[in-house]
């Protein structure tokens, strides 16, 4: 039997969103072999949301509770994770910043094979089966982990499934432990901005937007589709001080799945390319009618983008409002 | 100050990818080698914590077969003092890989072990954390910024929507995100220097582990798209496909 236990992301006494997706990846693994799914909330005192993780999967969800949850604690957490571990086949976690930066201690502190950045989960047979992107999604890798194994789950890759659990309560014992790293807080950043690894739409602007100064342009895109979508860039704007380095699609940036990607002035480099490659649609604004960019696009407009995002933003807007 | 980069060697991030035939590798044939991108933001934060320290010593350490050795050169290349070479093949489980590491920074004095947030060709993202897991030590992962001052660190690291500010005290493991600063290249006088400094090398062997690559494949191909039309003319076009065809508006 593949229990799975799957642990929550909690910031400032709210869950944080993807634990239903989470959960349904986490049955994914259980169903196979009859296996039960627990949750795991770290938190100070009562989280908002978690409610609802009977409905999303979650045969019990167990609470540690500890005032040095009041932050991420890395150190708290994996601590907590390691005396629960016995009875677990899988470790699940979303591979956010925080889940990525979490499984990995879980996994040594077990002594159990980490997986990160996972698409497809299964059980089969005495192993958890993983796929995952590698060489920044060029290339997929199928691996089987033996024994317990830590797994983080990529936001987006599953969706939410009712599964009308019971997620009957519990309480964990947060054991003894030494806090090695102090976190002190969340800076917000200024902007508010969506990160362009959580949005729906991802606009991204490259060095045909000719100067820093029209990245205007593509937020006006973005405020168009009103809060669900997220101004990104290339590398190449972005070593050239245009973006901030955690708005970079791409190799050396990030990875994205967005419902709709709209590259804007990018030619479409190979490590960009790998970056986007996943998004549901992917709409190519371009002069250069020959740039690589418009052989994965599935729709193309070829032109000057001064012209071509005003009009487009225009057209965003008169479609949300109806 | 006493600083360790662990360091790995990696496909251009410009490479092609053509499997091999075995069908779980990659086909070096052609590809061109470099160090990992991250890996380059902490040999530059080792090498200015230590200018900025007015002393101590930097060391490359790189776990792989013979050519790790000219990667580790280009580290050497840009400043860093000396090499260590732990000679052997690494696990696909990167718990054995860390713990290899591990063993060799255990007690060696270092107050600072750098690594890069992750590795561009397999994306692990977990040899740091887990290296200072082993060591019992204080790890903060993808920082975007490093401040050390009377033997505590202050770091900056970006979660979705914000920046996470942390504290912890050394020695401690630290991974560098994009973002810490601008690694300098390697000048002239320094690729001729590289060439005359200690590299020493250990023999190792890394555990087989828990994790078998059962397969390696390209992803699939997306279907041919097509152009729209061109210029502002082409949006409502746009608009329509994208909300009757696509369903994304």
């Amino acid at each position: 039997m593949a229990n799975v236990l799957a642990v929550l992301e909690v910031r400032n006494a709210v869950l944080r969103k993807g634990a239903a997706e989470l959960l349904a990846a986490a049955r994914r693994i259980a169903d196979a072999s009859g296996g039960t799914v627990d949750a795991l909330i770290c938190s100070v005192g009562p989280v908002s949301g978690s409610d609802g993780l009977g409905a999303a999967g979650a045969d019990r969800v167990l609470t540690a509770q500890h005032a040095v949850f009041a932050n991420y604690c890395p150190d708290g957490m994996a601590a907590t994770v390691a005396t629960l571990t016995n009875a677990y086949r899988a470790v699940v976690v979303a591979a956010t910043a925080t889940g990525k930066d979490l499984a990995p201690r879980i996994a040594a502190r077990i002594g159990a094979p980490c997986a990160m950045d996972v698409t497809v989960v299964d059980s089969r047979g005495e192993s958890i089966r993983v796929v995952r992107p590698v060489y920044a999604g060029k290339a997929l890798q199928t691996v089987d982990l033996a024994g317990t194994a830590v797994v983080a789950v990529r936001p987006g890759a599953y969706a939410a499934v009712p599964a009308g659990k019971a997620g009957t309560p519990a309480v964990v014992t947060v054991p003894a432990f030494t806090k090695r790293l102090d976190v002190t807080g969340i800076r917000t950043s200024d902007k508010a901005a969506l990160d362009v690894a959580e949005a729906r739409v991802v606009i991204s602007g490259g060095r045909g937007l000719g100067d820093p100064k029209h990245f205007a342009l593509l937020e006006e895109l973005a405020a168009a589709f009103g809060g669900e979508a997220a101004v990104g860039a290339s590398r190449a704007v972005v070593d050239a001080g245009w973006a901030e380095h955690g708005a970079q699609v791409g190799q050396t940036g990030k990875t994205v799945s967005p419902e709709l990607y709209i590259a804007v002035g990018i030619s479409g480099a190979i490590q960009h390319l790998a970056g986007m490659r996943t998004a549901k649609v992917i709409v190519a604004i371009n002069r250069d009618k020959d740039a690589p960019i418009f052989k994965i696009a599935d729709y193309g407009i070829v032109g000057d983008l001064f012209e071509v995002v005003p009009a487009l933003t225009a057209a965003v807007r008169v479609a949300k409002a109806h | 100050m006493k600083i360790a980069v662990c360091l790995r060697r990696v496909p251009d991030t410009t490479a092609k990818i053509v499997i091999a035939g075995s069908g779980t590798v990659i086909d070096e044939t052609g590809v061109k080698f470099v160090p990992n991108p991250y890996d380059e933001y902490a040999i530059e934060a080792a090498l200015s914590l230590k200018e900025k320290a007015g002393g101590g010593e930097t060391v490359v350490v790189a776990l792989g077969g013979d050519a790790v050795q000219e990667t580790m050169r280009t580290a050497l290349a840009m400043g860093i003092d000396r090499g260590v070479h732990l000679h052997g093949t690494p696990s696909p489980d990167g718990l054995e890989n860390a713990r290899v590491l591990a063993e060799h920074l255990r007690g060696a004095g270092y107050d600072v072990m750098l690594f890069g947030k992750f590795a561009v060709d397999d994306c692990g993202q977990q040899t740091g954390a887990m290296v200072a897991e082993l060591l019992e030590l204080p790890c903060a992962t993808a920082v975007t910024k490093l401040d050390i001052a009377a033997g505590r660190a202050t770091v900056e690291r970006e979660v979705e929507g914000g920046i996470e500010q942390a504290a912890c005290a050394l020695p401690a493991v630290f991974t560098c995100d994009k973002g810490l600063n601008n690694p300098r290249l390697p000048s002239l006088k320094g690729i001729m220097a590289a060439k005359k400094k200690p590299l020493e090398v250990t023999p190792v062997a890394p555990g087989a582990g828990s994790v078998t690559v059962a397969a390696l494949a390209l992803p699939p191909e997306r279907a041919a798209g097509r152009i729209v039309g061109e210029g502002a003319a082409a949006v409502p076009a746009l608009m329509q496909l994208l909300t009757t065809e696509a369903k994304v508006i």
